[in-house]
């Protein structure tokens, strides 16, 4: 579980940040308009009053009120910081500030990484860790789905399922490592396993803790509405557990990546992580950035991937952020 | 009960004797006797706590885990509006009036139910797009449109402001006129229930203590002073004294 906790807590920084760069817009307009406002929730009020005993008119136009939420957001704003940081980096490396053996500029991983594309080594590379992590995340979503739904639908799935989960969930999951190369070989099932743990742990948690967390008030209505049990299930139990399940979604397709790169930089014989190994061995640092930023691009594309579905799905929300 | 005989002609859609419930031993409803006939509009008055919610619940079947006994009888077809509107956020304004419907004409019932609660127009909007009193109006479409024999409401229109409510009431009248099932209506608001029931409970004690015919034709105006007579009753029966000060 050491990996789910580390995962969610790095998925809430990123969200607050961005908040947080957003509000401060807010506040400025918050500092200018506070002298016009006397209480809060007296706008209307302030309104009124305020023409009556003011000299220069200039001063007393009401502002609309700016929201506590953060605003229209802006067009790939998620782009911005990290635009930032290459720029940061291309201007350092043209000055001659950074040390090219520990950090090449970015043009030189550039053409690493063109060269090693077209020589087809990158290709393979890539394809088995994708696969890697696109097997287990899907045996990993599969499982925690199904075990979500027999444990928070029916009392025997619950009464078996729910403390077993809790406990593997107690242990951490890289620490099965050594039992499951013991007991599957070194070979690819057991990295599929361990990802598979590593996804299926915070998706059932999610998925579970929506299901059984249902609105009392909506199970009531469905009773007066005369439901049967399997319409209840389907058209109140289900959609409300969705925003749940999405929360466990993202920390799973994080996990699962993370969980990759552990697993090729200590087990692997192939993969993305056994280049950036024996790019290590070699002193080739630009190999290795290579390999960090192709596993970055992976982490963002299916994180919005999600983050897109969850926006269709999940339409009728009005968030913060829509 | 004498003034109802006429209307016991006809079969009663709600028949209760000696209704009792509990909470961890303590009596709530003490053996309520109530008769209400098809077509009724009744309101139900109480102090708060009084057990008005848990008479309503009993009726409308909600309370599995509630101990008590008694005889109950209620119609098979049997509708309940909130006092929060509790529409499902995920499911437009139509699909939640359609909610548990079936049949092939479902889809036009359903938005009949809407234009006939003023809500023509709204039936793609989700729920958090409306409004309260829009909410509260959707809500009622979703249990007219089961052509319920017995509606019961607890406090439907306690989370809306004055004017809305003053509008509400003359909607729901309209409404039942149009297709008469019975009503039991929770209210705290002595108002709300002369201007709107042909018979007003009040609930306590665990009983009913005091069960009024309101003999005024509709539509009333809440200025009505005839009505001023019934408000200084009822008002005495809850054991307030209307003048202030
Ligand atoms: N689920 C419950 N568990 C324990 N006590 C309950 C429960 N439901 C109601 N009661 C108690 O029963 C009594 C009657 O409650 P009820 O909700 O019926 O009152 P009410 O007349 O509807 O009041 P209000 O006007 O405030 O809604 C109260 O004293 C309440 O505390
Ligand atoms: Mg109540």
């Amino acid at each position: 579980m050491t990996i789910s906790t580390s995962t969610s807590t790095s998925t809430s920084t990123n969200t607050s940040t961005s908040t947080s760069t957003q509000t401060s817009t807010g506040t400025d307009t918050a500092v200018n308009a506070a002298p016009t406002v006397a209480a809060v929730g007296a706008v209307e009020a302030v309104a009124a009053v305020e023409p009556v005993g003011a000299g220069d008119g200039s001063r007393v136009r009401r502002r609309r009120r700016r929201g506590l939420a953060p605003g229209r957001p802006w067009p790939a704003s998620r782009l911005a910081g990290p635009l930032l940081l290459i720029a940061l980096w291309a201007a350092a490396s043209a000055a001659g500030r950074l040390d090219t053996g520990a950090i090449p500029a970015p043009w030189t991983v550039l053409k690493t990484g063109v060269h090693l594309w077209t020589d087809g080594t990158l290709t393979t590379d890539v394809l088995t860790s994708l696969e890697r992590a696109g097997y287990g995340f899907a045996i990993g979503l599969v499982a925690g789905v199904t075990l979500a739904l027999a444990s928070g639908l029916t009392r025997t799935g619950e009464a078996l399922i729910d403390g077993t989960v809790q406990l593997n969930r107690a242990i951490p999951t890289l620490g099965l490592i050594p039992l499951f190369i013991l007991w599957l070989g070194i070979g690819e099932t057991f990295k599929i396993a361990i990802i598979a743990i590593v996804v299926y742990i915070p998706i059932y948690l999610n998925t579970h803790a929506a299901l059984s967390g249902i609105d009392h008030r909506f199970v009531e209505l469905a009773e007066v509405q005369g439901l049967s049990k399997a319409r209840f299930i389907r058209q109140i139990v289900i959609p409300g557990a969705l925003p749940g399940f999405f929360v466990g979604l993202r920390l799973g397709v994080t996990g699962s990546w993370l969980g990759l790169v552990v697993l090729e930089q200590i087990n692997a014989t192939s993969g993305l992580g056994y280049m950036m190994f024996q790019a290590q061995n070699y002193g080739q640092s630009d190999v290795i950035l290579v390999g960090l930023l192709i596993y970055g691009v992976f982490g963002l594309i299916s994180d919005s991937a999600v983050r897109l579905i969850e926006r269709r799905v999940l339409s009728w929300r009005r968030t913060l952020s829509s | 009960m004498a003034p109802h005989t006429e209307q016991l002609t006809r079969p009663a859609a709600v028949r209760l004797r000696g209704l009792t419930r509990s909470f961890d031993g303590r009596s709530v409803l003490d053996g309520v006797d109530l008769d209400i006939p098809a077509g009724q509009f009744v309101a139900l008055l109480g102090h708060s706590g009084s057990g008005k919610s848990t008479l309503l619940r009993a009726v409308a079947g909600l309370d599995h885990e509630v101990t008590g006994g008694g005889e109950l009888t209620a119609p098979e077809r049997v509708s309940v509006v909130f006092q929060d509107s509790r529409l499902l956020p995920w499911r437009r304004v139509l699909d939640n009036v359609l909610l548990g419907l079936d049949g092939r004409d479902a889809d036009r019932k359903g938005r009949e139910a809407l234009a006939e609660v003023g809500l023509k127009g709204r039936e793609r909007a989700w729920p958090n797009e409306l409004s309260g009193g829009e909410a509260q109006r959707a809500a009622l479409a979703r249990s007219l449109v089961r052509e319920p024999e017995l509606l019961l409401a607890d406090e439907p229109f306690g989370a809306l402001d004055a004017l809305t409510r003053i509008k509400m009431h003359a909607l729901l009248r309209v409404l039942w006129e149009a297709h008469r099932p019975s009503v039991l209506l929770v209210t705290h608001d002595v108002d709300e229930a002369i201007v709107l029931a042909d018979r007003v409970l009040v609930l306590d004690h665990g009983r009913i203590g005091l069960d009024l015919t309101v003999e005024r034709p509709h539509p009333r105006s809440y200025r009505d002073p005839l009505l001023g007579e019934y408000r200084e009753r009822l008002l005495a029966a809850l054991g307030v004294t209307s003048d202030v000060a």
